[in-house]
Parts: C-alpha cells; sequence; structure tokens
C-alpha cells in the first residue's frame, strides 16, 4: 500500500474511533449500554493502525519519509503543514503508542466493565490514542505541540474521569496547571526558532541549529528541556504525576506509565542533533534526571497505597531516561522508554487486576455488614494475594524482576546501558557524569528494593484484609489478565533490542542502536555524544557484574525482609531512618512547599490585590458607562408622551422639514 | 371651458391641510381616521388631475391602488378601533397613551 494512504489510517483510525464512540453514544443513549460494540470498535481503531504500523516497519524507512497532507497555517514566509514523519524514531514510538496501547484498550473492557461512563472512556482513549500518535509523528514543532497539548487534555479528561469525587478533579485540574508551566517554556523555544530560522521543520531546525549562538541555542534547547520536565514528570514539576493516579487504572498503565509521559525523552531524542550543541545544558539535563531518579525512588519506599508505589517509580524511571539523554546516549533512553512501556504497563495493569480484585473483597465485606472504611488500593490490607490470583501475580513478578534489572529481562539491558553510558561519559571526561552514575547505582538498588517491596506486601504473605476467613478475591477475567501475559512476555524478552556493547564480540550487533543511531556511513535519526576515550572490556564486565549483584541484592534484600517481617517491615525501616522516613511518606513536602512558595502567594496575591482592582477599577468604568447612560435616557424619555397626536405633528413636521430641503 | 390644473391642485392642498389638521386636533379616533381617507383622497385628486394634464395614464391606474389601499387601511383601521373601544369604553386618542414614560 502506499505510504501516505498508510500514514493517514494510521492516524485517523483512533480519531474515527474516538468520534464513533463519543458521538453515537452521545446522541443515542441506549448506545451507551452496547459495551461488546463500543470497546471492539475501540480496540480495533487501536490495533489496525498496530499492524499498519509494523507494515512501515518493515518496509524499513532508513530514509525518512515525510508525508504532507494539508498546509495547516502559511503566514508571509513561514508556513507550517500537517506533515507526518516516517523514520527510525517515529516507527518506534508509533509502535510503541498503538501497541501498548491496545493491549490497554482490551484490558479496559474487563476493567471499565460496567461503568456508566464506558463509552466516554473508550472515546477519551482513542483520542489520546489520535493526540500521542499526531506527537509522535509530526514533521514540524508545533504539529508535535497540537499533539502534546492533546494528549495533555486528555491525561486531564481521564484523571478527571470520575469527577464526581472531588479529589479526583482537583488532581486533574493539578495535572493540567502543572503542565501548562512547561507547556509554556515549550512555546518560548518555538517561538525563538521561528525568530532565527523562520521555519519549525525538523529538517530546516537541525540544518540551522550550527549558526545560531551559544546563548540562543543553550535558551532553545533549556526551554525544550523544561517542557519535558512537564510532561515527563522531573523535578521541578514532578508533583502532577503522582497525584495523577485519581484516574482509572488503564489510564494510569497507558498515559501516565507507557506512553504521554515519555514524549519529554522523545522531544529531547528528536532534537537530539541541537541538544547535542548545548552541553551546559544536557549537564544539567543528567543531574535532574538523577536528582529526580533518587527522590522518588526513597519517597516509593514508603509509600503504602499500590498505585502511588508505581506512580512514583515511574518518576524515577523518567529520570534514568533523562540521565541517559544527559550524556548524550538518546538512544539509550529511547530504549528504556520502550522496556519500560513493557514492564510499567504489565505492572500498572497487574495493580489494576489487584485493585479489581479487592474491590470484589470490599462489596462482600459490605454485604457480610462489614462497616468501616476500606481501601482497595492500600497494600497494609492486601497480602497473599499470589493464591487467588495466579496469573496476575506471576505476571507481576516478572515485571518486578525486570524493573528491577535481573539479568536477562527487559530492564537489565536498558538501565545497564543507561548506566554503563553515565560511566563511559564520565570515563570521557566530564565530571558530572561521575555523579550521575553513583546516583544512578543507588537508585538502581532502592528500585529493586520497593518494587519487590510492592510484590511481597500485596502477593505474599499472611491476608491482612478484614474476614480473610471468609471473604477473598478472583482471579480477573481474560480481557484484564491476556494483556498482562503478553506485557510479561516482553518485559521478560524485550530487552534483546539492545544488547550491551560485550555481545558485540560475539557478533551481535546492538539492534536498537543501530536502528536509531545508525551504523557506518548511514546516519540514523538519533544523534549520540561522540565518545573519544573508550571503557575497557574489563570494566564493563566489572559494571555489568556490578550492575547484576546490585539488581539481585535488592530484589533478595526486599525478599528476605518482608518474608520475614512482613507489614512490621515498614515500621523497622521507619526506625531506622526516623525523620527521614517523614519525608518520604510527604514526598519531601514538595506539595506542601509549593503550595507555600506558589499557589497561596498567586490566589492571595489574587484575592487581595486583583479583587479589589476588578471590583473597583474594571466593574466601576463598565457601571460608569451604564449610569451615563441610564442618566441621559432618564431626560430622553420625556419625548415620548403617549399622545398618539404628538408624534402624527412630529411625522407632518418632518415632512415639512423635508419638503423644505427638496425645494429649496 | 376649461378649468386651469392649479384649481385641482388648490382643492388637493386645502383637502390636505384638513385632513391634516383632522388628524392632529380631533379626539376621536374614527374621525382621525376619516382624517386619513381624506389625506388620500385629496392625493387622488392630484394624480388624476397631473394625469390628465400630463396625458398619461400612470397617475389615475396609481388611484386604483390607492383607493384600494384605502379600502383596506378603513377596514383594518375600523377594527382597531372596535378593538379599542371593546379593552377601553371609549375612542378618545386622549385616553390612549400606553406608550407614555
Amino acid at each position: 500500500m502506499d505510504t501516505d494512504l498508510l500514514l493517514l489510517l494510521i492516524v485517523l483510525l483512533p480519531a474515527a474511533g474516538a468520534v464513533l464512540n463519543g458521538l453515537l453514544p452521545l446522541m443515542w443513549p441506549q448506545l451507551r449500554r452496547s459495551e461488546a460494540a463500543i470497546g471492539a470498535v475501540g480496540t480495533a481503531c487501536v490495533a489496525v493502525p498496530f499492524v499498519l504500523a509494523l507494515v512501515l516497519f518493515f518496509q524499513g524507512f532508513a530514509e525518512p519519509y515525510v508525508g504532507s497532507f494539508y498546509t495547516w497555517m502559511g503566514v508571509g514566509d513561514f508556513s507550517v503543514s500537517v506533515a507526518y514523519r516516517v523514520d527510525h524514531l517515529s516507527l518506534i514510538m508509533a509502535l510503541v503508542v498503538t501497541g501498548v496501547g491496545a493491549l490497554i484498550h482490551l484490558y479496559s473492557i474487563g476493567y471499565m466493565h460496567g461503568d456508566r461512563s464506558f463509552w466516554k472512556f473508550f472515546a477519551y482513549l482513542n483520542l489520546f490514542i489520535f493526540m500521542m500518535l499526531n506527537l509522535v509523528l509530526a514533521d514540524n514543532l508545533l504539529l508535535m505541540f497540537l499533539g502534546w497539548e492533546g494528549v495533555g487534555l486528555c491525561s486531564y479528561l481521564l484523571i478527571g474521569f470520575w469527577y464526581e469525587d472531588f479529589k479526583n478533579s482537583q488532581a486533574a485540574t493539578k495535572a493540567f496547571v502543572v503542565n501548562r508551566i512547561g507547556d509554556f517554556a515549550f512555546l518560548l523555544a518555538m517561538f525563538i526558532l521561528v525568530r532565527e530560522v523562520g521555519s519549525l521543520d525538523f529538517a530546516e531546525v537541525f540544518a540551522a541549529a550550527g549558526e545560531m549562538t551559544a546563548g540562543t541555542l543553550n535558551a532553545v534547547v533549556f526551554l525544550l528541556f523544561i517542557g519535558a520536565t512537564g510532561k515527563s514528570a522531573q523535578i521541578p514539576l514532578f508533583v502532577w504525576l503522582p497525584d495523577a493516579m485519581a484516574g482509572p487504572t488503564p489510564v494510569s498503565a497507558l498515559i501516565h506509565a507507557a506512553t504521554m509521559v515519555t514524549s519529554g525523552l522523545y522531544l529531547l531524542a528528536r532534537m537530539s542533533s541541537v541538544v547535542l550543541m548545548a552541553p551546559t545544558v544536557m549537564g544539567l539535563i543528567a543531574v535532574t534526571g538523577a536528582l529526580t531518579a533518587l527522590v522518588a525512588a526513597t519517597i516509593a519506599i514508603a509509600q503504602t497505597d499500590i498505585k502511588r508505589v508505581l506512580a512514583y517509580s515511574t518518576v524515577s524511571q523518567l529520570g534514568f531516561m533523562f540521565m541517559a539523554s544527559g550524556v548524550g546516549a538518546f538512544f539509550v533512553a529511547i530504549f528504556h522508554v520502550v522496556t519500560h512501556a513493557f514492564f510499567k504497563a504489565c505492572l500498572f495493569l497487574g495493580s489494576g487486576s489487584v485493585i479489581h480484585g479487592m474491590h470484589h473483597v470490599e462489596h462482600d465485606l459490605r454485604r457480610a455488614g462489614y462497616k468501616d472504611p476500606f481501601d482497595p488500593q492500600d497494600m497494609r490490607t492486601m497480602g497473599g494475594l499470589g493464591r487467588f490470583m495466579p496469573r496476575t501475580r506471576w505476571t507481576y513478578l516478572a515485571a518486578t524482576l525486570a524493573i528491577s534489572g535481573i539479568p536477562l529481562t527487559a530492564g537489565f539491558f536498558s538501565k545497564d546501558e543507561i548506566l554503563f553510558k553515565a560511566f563511559e561519559f564520565g570515563y570521557d571526561g566530564h565530571l558530572f557524569a561521575w555523579f550521575v552514575w553513583s546516583v544512578g547505582i543507588g537508585t538502581a538498588l532502592l528500585t529493586a528494593f520497593y518494587m519487590m517491596r510492592s510484590y511481597m506486601l500485596t502477593f505474599e504473605g499472611s491476608h491482612r484484609w478484614p474476614m480473610a476467613q471468609r471473604v477473598h478475591p478472583h482471579e480477573s477475567p481474560w480481557t484484564i489478565t491476556a494483556p498482562l501475559v503478553v506485557l510479561a512476555a516482553l518485559s521478560l524478552v524485550g530487552g534483546f533490542i539492545g544488547l550491551p556493547k560485550l555481545a558485540e564480540k560475539a557478533g551481535l550487533a546492538n539492534w536498537i542502536h543501530g536502528y536509531l543511531v545508525g551504523h557506518g556511513t548511514h546516519h540514523g535519526p538519533v544523534v549520540e555524544a561522540a565518545a573519544t576515550a573508550h571503557v575497557s572490556v574489563g570494566i564493563e564486565v566489572v559494571l555489568i557484574v556490578l550492575g547484576s549483584l546490585i539488581a539481585i541484592g535488592g530484589v533478595w534484600w526486599a525478599w528476605r525482609f518482608y518474608a520475614l517481617h512482613e507489614l512490621t517491615g515498614d515500621e523497622r525501616i521507619r526506625l531506622r531512618f526516623g525523620g527521614l522516613y517523614r519525608w518520604w511518606q510527604r514526598s519531601y513536602y514538595w506539595d506542601e512547599f509549593y503550595d507555600k512558595v506558589a499557589v497561596r502567594p498567586v490566589v492571595g496575591g489574587a484575592e487581595n490585590a486583583f479583587a479589589p482592582f476588578d471590583n473597583r477599577v474594571v466593574d466601576g468604568l463598565v457601571n460608569a458607562v451604564a449610569r451615563t447612560a441610564q442618566q441621559i435616557s432618564r431626560m430622553a424619555r420625556h419625548l415620548q408622551t403617549g399622545v398618539v397626536q404628538a408624534y402624527a405633528l412630529a411625522i407632518v413636521l418632518g415632512v415639512v422639514v423635508v419638503i423644505a430641503l427638496m425645494v429649496r | 371651458m376649461e378649468i386651469a390644473l392649479s384649481w385641482y391642485l388648490g382643492l388637493s392642498a386645502v383637502l390636505f391641510a384638513i385632513g391634516v389638521a383632522g388628524v392632529l386636533f380631533r379626539s376621536n379616533l374614527i374621525i382621525i381616521l376619516m382624517s386619513v381617507e381624506l389625506m388620500l383622497n385629496a392625493v387622488n385628486i392630484t394624480l388624476v388631475a397631473l394625469s390628465q394634464y400630463m396625458g398619461e395614464v400612470s397617475g389615475q391606474i396609481l388611484v386604483f391602488f390607492v383607493m384600494s389601499v384605502a379600502a383596506a387601511e378603513a377596514a383594518i383601521g375600523l377594527a382597531i378601533v372596535i378593538a379599542i373601544f371593546r379593552n377601553k369604553l371609549t375612542v378618545d386618542v386622549n385616553n390612549i397613551n400606553l406608550f407614555k414614560w
């Protein structure tokens, strides 16, 4: 098939799904009940683009292909078109978005069963896929920004999906407002580029980047990075992501773990040739990533809500990806995006399956007359679920091992590659990279520990929910477990697309490196920092062994610790770390800090300065105009005597005047 | 003996002035309506006279239109007067002042 046609189908099918699922049930409410049809349409509108993207994938596209469909706007010399770019980078992203997306759509059929806004959920989800595809396939920054804002909107809609609960709609607003800050920086970067380059097409921006002054270039890259911190939840803008877990779990898996939050990384990888020209900002990117990874990992240890653990884990893993970008290994960041999409989606969907099971427990408890509040997401009231939910348990375990970086799982390859690249960059003479590397190693240990903790508290040990003798959860239906199995399998084997450099000795190339960066004379879409010093094989082996030991050690430690102490393990950690633990529990008081320095001053300023201004000056002006008109009218209305003959006289006099004028 | 055009126009002017005066100064609605008819007929006289004077019939044709419109106007006007009378038991315009501020 024609590439243009394929492209259009890939992008427009999810949009068609959104329209079908959104408008038809809106107009004919009796359609809202037909969950099977809505779910099938929604899933097909993502699964078919996945197949089509696979077709494109197997066609190669070593040279980028740009399909231009429509001139969006043209002002003088400046023009922006709706043009999609097919190259290795956008293809990988499109495959992840549609592939994981299709699995999560399938999952949602089971998970959202019985929700009264089932149709709306699928409409939003399809709209999200449409926007995300625009983001990753766009050939210019503005179209990418359209997708960027679009996914932000869908994120807002889906976080606040159960908006009857005010807490959820607050979380949605928070996500939207925090994202705005990043989006604003993205906009500023585009303004600079329009002034300097006169175009937002990637090819022209890349070509002109070398001629920009260092100051401008640094400003552009810095602003793009701030934009990325917003969407990809890094310090200082990560606070929205944990709250975003208020949305339904498939949303957390798709938007807030696998796809949308990685778009900041995609932006950096797409602009890699420009980012590389601003080494100072790169240092900032790497250090920010490292700090975020560490901060989020420590917070995750102290969380008791299963989804919040995963949320902070996502922030932490995104920090790892930023580390990779900051040391110039953008392709590794994308590699980790892919593997992370597998195991984090699997973990979130697994937690969704657990929550689904615990909801049934809650339901049974209520029927049995249990009155106290019960939180189906609280790990403290779970325990030993593995006996009742075997498929969920094994898939969750597989993904946990993968994210911990147990050798030969997906996370092992990508995380090890990130740490290796950081090490290599430090070896190359960049001092900050040593800091990044050591923080990365420490965080890897924490990751293994807190992920295993979540597994142990959820699936192993004793049953800690009330009346555990009488009620227990059941395994979820196949629409929920099938995606789990697929994702768990990918979490285990997905890493083989990016073998370590060591494997070259055995004649095995790093596929994703060759695919994204290119080899020999051929150049792929992603540029990497050129290393001058090469790390010897011996050191590489040591690093790999170190990484494996840390992962195994962290997992083993958490397994021993929580098998022995179960819930009292948390208590032991709390006693051990004291005040620090409270900081972890409360996310380092980050929200409180922002509340004090940003939210309250703004709200207070609005109440004390702008409200009086608005009430007195603005309203005063409007009222003054109205009052003047009223005064004039009060005088003028006396003309209306109500005497018909007075009007007639006026007419006659008018006629006389007109005739007099005509005759003259 | 031929009557000069100015006589016709003079007659018409006088009739029209009487009509205007009636509309402006009488207070009985029916008299006002009759005064309007008077004005219309004054115009008719002008039209016929000028038509004759200029040797063209279009003015006289126009008179038919004026007459038919006048008939319709009289019918509607009287209907309104009757409706008002039923409501207010008077046809004195001085008592009909809903528009007054």
